[in-house]
């Protein structure tokens, strides 16, 4: 026997040696995938990031006639789209887990589970032709109107009413999102230890204390849950394009329409010729990279804060 | 044992498997079959496939692909080779025909057109619209139903204050480009704030995605506009409008309108068919309409490739024009035909003509 080969394994077994590198060859090639898309899409974006250089972050016109791109309108629709989801959906997500955990009867926790899992798989071309015909058509009617009465005091919730913009946006992505987050949230709640709720149950609290306390031991994967969300939300194409009015504008009224940089890509990659035209696009990919990625550290740092301080309270109760 | 035979005999399998493929294999290159890939254009895709399956009947030695991947990547393709003929909406431009690797020909195969079509409650018949009104709704600048110009060409007693929403394609497409090209024609105000182009930045108004889309849209909301392709409308049974044209009629988008329109633009039409029809002359002329092309290399390097290439264009602008109206498409008027035929003619594979 080599020495490498004890080295890799320690055991000295050719089976293992030969598991470990397979295993570290899988791991490395994420990276390298990675790496490679990074490196593509900076490279086919230089003609842009050497023209527009900074201000291609914080122009806000896109125009393919004249050869002027911005990718600001695109980052706040992403970002605003996906937060009003997240508002929505993580609430909406909680609830349906925490019951079919805990508080459904056994007849209901099964097809309900079951449904939600069907959810989570439906293609979102399905959301967004249902969005447009149904979803809009309720929110034109019911909901923006009864926004605009009471709250319309708010900057957000003025403007005309057409049901075809952020917020229609956001509620379709609140509605793609909810079966995912709830799906892994139950899926997370049930595995925290049943004597964790006999323990507090036993010290006499109720089912919300008990409730309260489960979903602390559950937090950090909770929280795995909410950025797979806010992963999807962010990276939603077909079904967000149908919906939010595709117009690269900042507005700060939720009713008008917006654009998010994973539809403009989707729908002008096809047909863009010019060089500085694609260049941008890919470079509208490089930023929803980075963009996705910023989010992501955000939440996994706010979600490290936030689990030490709940895992304390819990344990404190 | 009988592990052992069972791999035997799975690996026989694979063999047989493998040895019939490849005679498969060379049975079909005794046929002499010739096969060529084509690739662009959506508009015209229902046709194209339709026009492949009749042609593979008459001729089952040739195997055509098309594959509607957009006119941009049409164009890009056929510019890299790695298609046999290229498809756009709209022609190539100077530049693009510059960077080509070699000399493009451009043969029109059929006509399409673009219908303003309207969510309206209360209008007993179709809308009527002069092109510098619609081109300022598209700008903004006429913003309520009621507005005086559109009450101008509309005796219609129900035309109300409301607000006009205006709904546009949101991902680039031919359809655009001819609707912008069109508005670029008849406002200098929109020539200069917006041009013409597959993908404008829109100065109001919200996007569909697609046909389907700027039609659900419409449909869903009230008091909205916006444009679709003729053949989308027809087969929906959307609400159109007239449209006033250069002659100073209002004429009803129609097949033959189209048609109309490219015959009145024939005298005009450049050498190389390169050409846009919208804002045509004629009487009956549908203002709002243009060609789609197939692209093809000049000089072509494949003399049998070329050859099957060359009969198949010629068979689709004679045999295939029939085929057009049943979808919706306006066949080529006569004149047109003739240039096109004149184009392919001027295909050659090694210095030879290929027809």
């Amino acid at each position: 026997m080599s020495d490498w080969r004890r080295r890799l394994s320690p055991t000295g077994n050719a089976g293992d040696a030969v598991f470990r590198a397979l295993m570290f060859g899988a791991a490395l090639l994420l990276l390298l995938i990675v790496g490679a898309m990074i490196l593509a899409l900076a490279s086919h974006s230089t003609l842009s990031i050497r023209k527009f250089g900074f201000g291609f972050l914080t122009g806000r016109e896109w125009n393919p006639v004249k050869g002027q791109f911005g990718a600001l309108a695109f980052i706040y629709g992403t970002v605003a789209s996906s937060l009003i989801a997240l508002l929505i959906s993580v609430p909406l997500s909680l609830g349906i887990a925490i019951f079919l955990v805990a508080q459904a009867p056994h007849f209901l926790a099964r097809p309900l589970t079951f449904l939600v899992a069907v959810l989570a798989a439906l293609p979102s071309v399905v959301y967004g032709v249902w969005g447009i015909f149904v979803l809009a058509a309720f929110l034109r009617v019911h909901v923006e109107p009864f926004l605009a009465r009471w709250f319309g005091w708010l900057p957000l919730f003025q403007g005309p009413i057409t049901g075809i913009g952020l917020l229609t946006g956001g509620v379709i992505l609140a509605i793609m999102v909810t079966p995912i987050i709830s799906a892994v949230v139950r899926d997370v709640l049930s595995a925290v230890p049943n004597t964790q709720r006999e323990a507090a149950l036993a010290l006499g609290a109720t089912k919300w204390e008990t409730t309260r306390v489960v979903l602390a031991n559950g937090a950090p994967g909770i929280a795995g849950a909410v950025i797979l969300g806010l992963g999807r939300a962010i990276g939603e194409t077909m079904a967000v394009t149908m919906v939010i009015g595709n117009r690269p504008e900042i507005s700060a009224s939720l009713f008008q329409p917006s654009y998010t940089l994973a539809s403009v890509i989707a729908n002008e990659f096809t047909e863009a010729t010019a060089d500085i035209y694609l260049s941008s696009l890919v470079e509208l990919g490089l930023i929803l990279f980075l963009v996705t990625f910023v989010v992501n550290a955000i939440a996994r740092l706010m979600v490290w804060r936030v689990t030490r301080g709940t895992v304390g309270v819990g344990m404190t109760a | 044992m009988s592990f052992s035979k069972r791999i035997t005999r799975t690996k026989s399998i694979v063999f047989s498997a493998m040895m019939a493929l490849t005679l498969a294999a060379c049975n079909g290159g005794t046929r002499n079959e010739v096969r060529l890939q084509g690739a662009g254009a959506t508009f015209p895709n229902p046709l194209y496939q339709k026009w492949l399956s009749e042609y593979g009947k008459l001729n089952p030695n040739v195997k055509i692909d098309y594959q509607s991947i957009g006119s941009g990547g049409g164009i890009k393709q056929i510019q890299a080779r790695t298609v046999d003929f290229g498809a756009s909406d709209a022609p190539m431009t100077d530049t693009e025909l510059k960077t080509s690797p070699g000399e493009l020909v451009h043969i029109p195969t059929v006509l399409g057109a673009v219908v303003i079509t309207y969510n309206l409650q209360g209008v007993s018949k179709p809308l009527r619209f002069s092109p510098d009104v619609i081109a300022d709704i598209f700008l903004g600048k006429i913003t309520k139903w009621n507005d005086p110009r559109i009450k101008a060409d509309n005796a219609e007693p129900t035309l109300t204050a409301a607000d006009i929403a205006v709904v546009h394609r949101a991902e680039s497409s031919g359809t655009s480009f001819v609707f912008t090209d069109y508005l670029a024609k008849v406002s200098t105000d929109w020539k200069q704030k917006v041009g013409a182009d597959k993908a404008p930045q829109w100065p109001v108004g919200q996007g569909g995605k697609g046909n389907e889309g700027v039609t659900g849209q419409i449909k869903q909301q009230p008091n909205t506009i916006g444009y679709v392709e003729l053949a989308y409308a027809v087969q929906n049974k959307l609400p159109v409008a007239l449209i006033k044209n250069a002659s100073g009629n209002f004429v009803e988008p129609s097949i033959e309108a189209v048609t109309a329109a490219a015959a009145a633009s024939a005298a005009t039409t450049p050498e190389d068919l390169r050409v846009s029809i919208t804002d045509a002359a004629g009487a009956t002329a549908y203002p709002i309409s243009s060609y789609t092309y197939i692209l093809a290399y000049k000089a072509q390097i494949d003399a049998v490739k070329g050859k099957t290439l060359v009969d198949f264009l010629w068979w689709g602008i004679h045999d295939g024009e029939k085929f057009a109206k049943d979808l919706q498409y306006a066949p080529l008027p006569d004149e047109i035909v003739k240039r096109a035929e004149a184009k392919i003619n001027s295909i050659t594979a090694s210095g030879k003509p290929l027809r």
